[in-house]
């Protein structure tokens, strides 16, 4: 109750500046960058998806033409969302069933267990790369090694999976699947946070190894392959690198491999049309958003804090 | 996260007899040792056929599938190196300045603002941290095009400033918010007893939480180092003069020029490429799987 004298207060709100201007200090640089570098951008890019642009002559006001545009007179457009799609719904389950398996082989006592899965995490940590891509495009041309193998084995003449349209998504499709690696670390990492008692409580039970995986592990498991699902459907948006490199910066055959990203950056840096470009990043936000909103909406299944101050 | 593997999954039926159980313990063991065996097999397969081919002559690689070569010839490598106009000495080179100090960037800039948010109080604090982890979920895509023209004012376009100044100021949210999970985890007790010996903010950062967080730096090195020596989109985009180019690009450049012709020399530069992040990999394999274990870290 004792009331507080003036020079206390304005000593106790010197403080406060004080701290605060020592907060700000710290941050200052990641604001810069945050200004400049995100929302500058984002609010930028939001404006140039209403013009046209073409970086020489300054962005001209369409209003929303760019987005009719889009939606009714492209066919490119639709044909970047089918092979995305179509890329997502090969690559994302196939990578995910093969990284389940293999974590759960590897979760059981094994000799040289930690080896396996470095070997395994290998191709993730290289998948990304141009010189992956390089190789993935030797593989399969028509005289490339997988047909060499197969004609080996089988006496099969395969033609070039790489330039027929109807085979070339799902060779990028195959080398995704192949980056199985990182995927399978978040699953051990999540299969050992399943107690063992209740496997052994089902065991006395009388339950087979099928009924198992289908009442412990599959539930338990649910975040996790919930939180890869979201992470590999995000990543899955975002590839480029290995559809530019194998198909030349073309997207080609036929734009059979026009992935998304890839008819953007055409879009940006080959005919200059920044902004079509931006309103097409626009649209692929808002995708995104929608998924990434589902994963913070079920964030607490998988974020804790060891040392939460809240 | 344990490392220890558990082992009670196998051993569950106490009741049984022991042959049949312990039979059944060894084909078990020897069927996933097989599996294993023949999933590494064929996923390390294109890998070391590349290396392999990198030895070959050109005329036996597409109709050689072993993974010896019949010599260990290195003109592949010494041909492929000066393919190019600019010898791979200028892209490796450019690449490492590059990979360099974006690492540098990020382990200062990201830590800064990291210990900012794990333990300092100043007003609008929580508001900042919501927006840091809201640039997490921007798509590159939505920045890339005003990001190109802010540049492009600036005269940055064919140099290397716009890969690694947005690194000094803390642009790689992700790793801002693996510092700052690992700084709450700090016992607050020591930052708490350096305030009541008069330490200032940048002393306890330096000198306590810099010290104690060589784990979560080092993870952000290593994947910094490794995203940028990858990152082909960034180069693609800002490189213009073949002497400013990075590895990536390079050998882009190599397979859309001469490579189709060259296969072994384009394979001899991309296993130089690789060899870089394939020897973190074996020094540093067991921070960056529990990297990817703890965050998802993709790549």
């Amino acid at each position: 109750m004792t009331p507080i004298s003036s020079t206390e207060r304005s000593s106790r709100s010197s403080a406060a500046m004080r701290r605060d201007l020592i907060g700000y200090s710290f941050i200052a640089p990641w604001m810069v960058g945050f200004f400049f570098f995100s929302l500058g951008p984002v609010l930028a890019s939001l404006y140039l998806s209403f013009t046209k642009f073409d970086l020489l002559s300054p962005a001209v006001w369409i209003g929303p033409e760019n987005y009719v545009r889009m939606f009714t007179e492209d066919p490119r457009f639709y044909q970047a969302l089918k092979v995305t799609f179509t890329y997502m719904l090969c690559e994302v389950p196939l990578k995910l069933t093969f990284a389940l398996l293999v974590a759960m082989v590897l979760d059981k006592a094994i000799r040289g267990g930690a080896f396996y899965r470095a070997l395994f995490y290998i191709p993730s940590l290289l998948g990304g790369s141009v010189a992956i891509a390089v190789l993935w495009r030797q593989l399969f041309e028509g005289n490339g090694t997988i047909n060499q193998i197969l004609f080996t084995l089988f006496g099969y003449k395969g033609q070039s999976w790489i330039s027929s349209p109807d085979t070339a998504i799902y060779t990028l499709v195959l080398l995704a699947v192949w980056q199985f690696g990182s995927p399978m670390i978040i699953f051990l990492a999540g299969l050992r946070q399943v107690p063992q008692d209740l496997y052994e409580a089902a065991s006395m039970d009388g339950a087979g190894a099928f009924r198992k995986f289908y009442k412990i592990t599959l539930p338990m498991l649910a975040p996790v392959i919930f939180f890869n699902m979201v992470l590999q459907i995000i990543e899955g948006f975002k590839a480029f690198t290995p559809a530019y490199v194998v198909s030349g910066g073309t997207g080609g055959p036929i734009d059979a491999t026009l992935f998304y990203t890839l008819y953007l950056y055409q879009e940006a840096f080959s005919y200059f049309r920044m902004g079509y470009a931006s309103a097409m990043a626009w649209v692929l936000l808002i995708i995104i958003g929608i998924f990434t909103s589902i994963s913070f909406l079920t964030s607490k299944y998988w974020v804790y804090y060891e040392d939460d101050p809240r | 996260m344990k490392m220890t593997l558990a082992d009670s999954s196998d051993s569950p039926a106490p009741k049984k007899r022991y042959g049949p159980s312990l039979m059944r313990l060894l084909g078990g063991t020897l069927t996933r040792h097989g599996l294993l065996v023949a999933a590494s097999f064929l996923m390390l397969y294109p890998l070391l056929w590349m290396l392999a081919s990198s030895f070959k002559p050109e005329s036996i690689i597409f109709t050689d599938l072993s993974l010896i070569p019949p010599s260990f010839d290195f003109s592949n490598y010494t041909q492929g190196w000066n393919a190019l106009q600019q010898s791979f000495t200028v892209f490796f080179k450019n690449s490492l300045l590059v990979a360099v100090l974006v690492v540098i960037g990020n382990v200062l800039s990201c830590s800064i603002t990291a210990y900012a948010f794990a333990r300092l109080e100043f007003r609008g604090r929580r508001i900042w941290f919501v927006v840091m982890l809201g640039t997490l979920m921007l798509p590159y895509h939505v920045t890339l095009i005003p990001q190109y023209v802010l540049f492009l004012k600036l005269g940055w376009i064919d140099t290397f400033l716009p890969l690694i100044v947005p690194k000094f100021l803390a642009a790689d949210a992700f790793f801002i918010f693996l510092m700052v999970q690992f700084f709450r985890g700090i016992p607050r007790e020591l930052d708490e007893a350096a305030v009541l010996d008069g330490c200032s903010p940048w002393r306890i950062y330096w000198k306590i939480m810099m010290p104690l967080s060589t784990p979560v730096l080092t993870t952000t090195a290593i994947f910094s180092f490794i995203w940028t020596w990858n990152d082909f989109l960034g180069p693609l985009v800002y490189l213009n003069d073949a002497s400013n180019y990075t590895v990536p690009l390079a050998l882009r450049s190599f397979m859309d020029s001469t490579g189709q012709s060259a296969w072994g020399q384009l394979f001899a530069m991309s296993v130089l490429a690789i060899l870089p992040i394939f020897l973190f990999f074996l020094f540093f394999q067991r921070l960056i799987i529990e990297g990817v274990a703890h965050s998802g870290m993709k790549r």
